[in-house]
């Protein structure tokens, strides 16, 4: 158990790094609290796993220090930090039975023999793995097995934290939901630090306490999923949570409008309200904003701050529909619920003013809560 | 009766068929011929039965060419198995160390086996070859041509020496294949050097050694160009082999009947064994399958 702080951490797998670009990890400073369920969220080569691996000890960082209940742990490794990793794809010992797997980090750390048996013992109680305990690890299902890859980290009593590296990967969907249910039960149950990369948002959400967005090798946000969904710090968290995205629309502020025309074209503008009109105004760099699909409102008379767009594409996904409209020459998605008749061509838009959010150059700038 | 039609698809396993009874079972059948009568010119032969059999089975010599070659090959596998496997846990992973590694290696293996056998007389003759005169001049009496000892130890060193890297490749493109995170795991569990190669670098390896010991054991209890190169099978019959042996009844005494007959056991002996190692090493690894 332990509460995991990142100080400064930057790293590079070059030897020689020169620019920003040359870093993995541009420059990492949080703390990861005890008995958290954190998930590590972020796209294909954002550097989810080169931090889960500096968090771990199996990859040292070029810069930065790596501590463990404030003391300082960066130059040791993972077997010195007590740590458990559970691997994209099951690792297991294929000779060995299911008992001897989970044994083995106790037997190298020469626990006494009934202290073995008794905790490889619980640990397949906890994991419902009793039954296969003198099977042979490799003739296992694939669930099976991260299960015991699984285990061999909750063996060790005294385990720092259990790092996760998109293990449901290689699992039958139906038996994912089943894993991620017992992973929720296991961290209920011992209360222990667990951080799990994926790159699946349903994953990240469902899993986690607290999610953490990675971009391009930053930490863009950690919140939880409902903050992360309805105040994205930052324009890549609207679009990469939410399906589809978060809508963005660069815009610039006149009074209490937004107009989303950069063109000069006649087109009515979104109606904000005033303390974000204001917030608006200051803005210096690059102004957009951004609504989710669920907010959008559609109405086929002219309401009141309503905007005219126009439909170019309705996709039916069973639970709901996604309208595609074009607005001012931009592609806007709308998210309605099934049943509801969708319009035909011309309809007007409503944005509702509390779920507007504006970002300034990729930043929210009206957060209120 | 519909069915029987559709048998006409055997005709399509006919070119096959025809390949292989030319290039195999054609040939085997005339050794056949040869084993159960006495042939003595075109039309002149006499039915014999097993009795070429009961003479070679009985035959001393063949006897002791038969140990000494189950010598040569146990030695062969006992040494290089385990060797090759220590070079390839030592080869450099990455940068330029893997090519140098590899050609280096690879080297013996490029070499014609005759010319293996000449290199290795030159290299260990007592008075001019570097290692002989060398060892000699340690005063150590070394001589390949005259001590049946030193004869082994050379046959041995040459053997080694050409065919272990077969081994080490095979036994490096195992350990390639293991995906880094067994060795991430294995440090998370706090396992040992030790526990890192018999739980995971061993069992891994399982499918390259198979074939790593049956070549080397078929291709060992074959040889012949080497030690027939380098000690004729001298000295005395010390490094008669059981091809050396075979070819002597058959090229130098021109005893084609006892020949044919002792080149059916030999073939039936590789096929046996090879058969009983591919049993043992797939048992061993039994339930690793669907891993």
């Amino acid at each position: 158990m332990a509460n995991i702080e990142l100080n400064e951490i930057a790293h590079s797998y070059l030897s020689k790094p020169e620019d920003e670009a040359d870093y993995a990890l541009k420059r990492i400073h949080t703390v990861w609290e005890d008995g958290g369920a954190y998930a590590l969220l972020g796209p294909s080569g954002c550097g989810k796993t080169t931090l889960l691996n500096v968090i771990s000890g199996l990859l040292t960082p070029s810069q930065g220090r790596v501590l463990y209940n404030g003391k300082d742990v960066t130059a040791l490794s993972p077997e010195k930090r007590n740590i458990a990793q559970v691997f994209q794809f099951p690792v297991l010992y294929d000779t060995m039975t299911v008992s001897d797997n989970l044994a083995f980090p106790l037997r190298n750390r020469g626990v006494p023999k009934n202290d073995i048996t008794r905790r490889v013992d619980e640990v397949a109680e906890i994991l419902d793995l009793t039954s296969f305990l003198k099977k042979k690890a490799a003739g296992l299902t694939a669930d099976a097995k991260q299960k015991v890859s699984l285990g061999r980290g909750l063996v060790r009593s005294d385990v720092a934290a259990i790092l996760f590296d998109e293990p449901l990967t290689v699992i039958d969907p139906h038996l994912k939901w089943r894993l991620r249910r017992s992973l929720k039960q296991i961290h209920e149950q011992l209360k222990l630090t667990l951080i799990y990369v994926t790159h699946d948002q349903m994953e990240a959400l469902t899993f986690a306490e607290k999610v953490v967005v990675m971009y391009d090798g930053d930490i863009v946000q950690i919140g939880t999923p409902q903050e992360l969904f309805e105040y994205p710090e930052h324009r890549f968290v609207g679009y990469f949570i939410g399906s589809p995205g978060m809508n963005f629309l660069e815009c610039a502020v006149d009074g209490d409008m937004a107009r989303v025309d950069a063109m000069g074209i006649k087109a009515d503008g979104i109606k904000l309200d005033s303390p974000t009109a204001a917030l608006a105004r200051q803005a210096t760099g690059k102004l957009e904003l951004g609504i989710r699909p669920m907010y959008l409102q559609l109405s086929a008379e002219p309401v009141k701050h309503g905007v005219e767009a126009q439909i170019k594409l309705v996709e039916d996904q069973g639970s709901c529909k996604i309208v595609s409209l074009s607005l001012a020459g931009k592609t806007v998605r709308a998210r309605l619920p099934e049943g509801k008749p969708v319009p035909g061509g011309k309809v007007w838009l409503v944005f509702p003013q509390q779920k507007i959010r504006l970002f300034d150059d990729g930043r929210l700038i009206n957060k209120t809560y | 009766m519909d069915k029987w039609e559709d048998n006409k698809a055997w005709f399509l396993v006919l070119p096959v068929f025809v390949i292989v009874a030319f290039s195999a079972i054609i040939p085997l059948m005339t050794v056949v011929n040869y084993s159960l009568q006495d042939i003595w010119g075109p039309g002149q032969r006499v039915f014999v039965g097993a009795e070429w059999f009961k003479e070679t089975l009985s035959d001393h010599r063949l006897h002791d060419a038969l140990w000494r070659q189950f010598l040569f090959s146990g030695m062969v596998l006992l040494i290089e198995i385990p060797l090759g496997i220590m070079i390839a846990l030592a080869m450099p992973k990455r940068g330029w160390g893997v090519s140098a590694s590899l050609v280096t290696l690879a080297l013996p293996l490029l070499i014609p086996w005759n010319v293996i056998g000449t290199i290795w007389i030159i290299f260990t003759r007592p008075d001019i070859g570097l290692f002989g005169a060398a060892i000699n001049g340690l005063n150590i009496t070394f001589d390949h041509t005259s001590s049946p000892l030193d004869a082994w130890i050379t046959l041995m060193f040459m053997e080694v020496w050409h065919w272990t890297p077969l081994v080490a490749l095979l036994a490096y493109s195992g350990l390639r294949a293991i995906p880094e995170a067994y060795f991430q795991a294995a440090k998370i569990d706090g396992a040992s050097a030790w526990a890192t190669f018999r739980y995971i670098q061993l069992p891994k390896m399982r499918g390259v050694l198979t074939i790593a010991i049956l070549l080397r054991f078929m291709d060992s209890f074959l040889i012949y160009a080497e030690p027939f190169v380098l000690t004729g099978g001298g000295p005395g019959n010390s490094t008669t082999f059981l091809s050396i042996y075979l070819v002597k009844i058959a090229v130098g005494q021109f005893d084609l009947g006892p020949a044919a007959a002792f080149s059916l056991i030999y073939f039936v002996i590789i096929l046996l064994f090879s058969w009983l190692f591919y049993q043992a090493l797939q048992n061993v690894g039994k339930g690793e399958k669907n891993g």
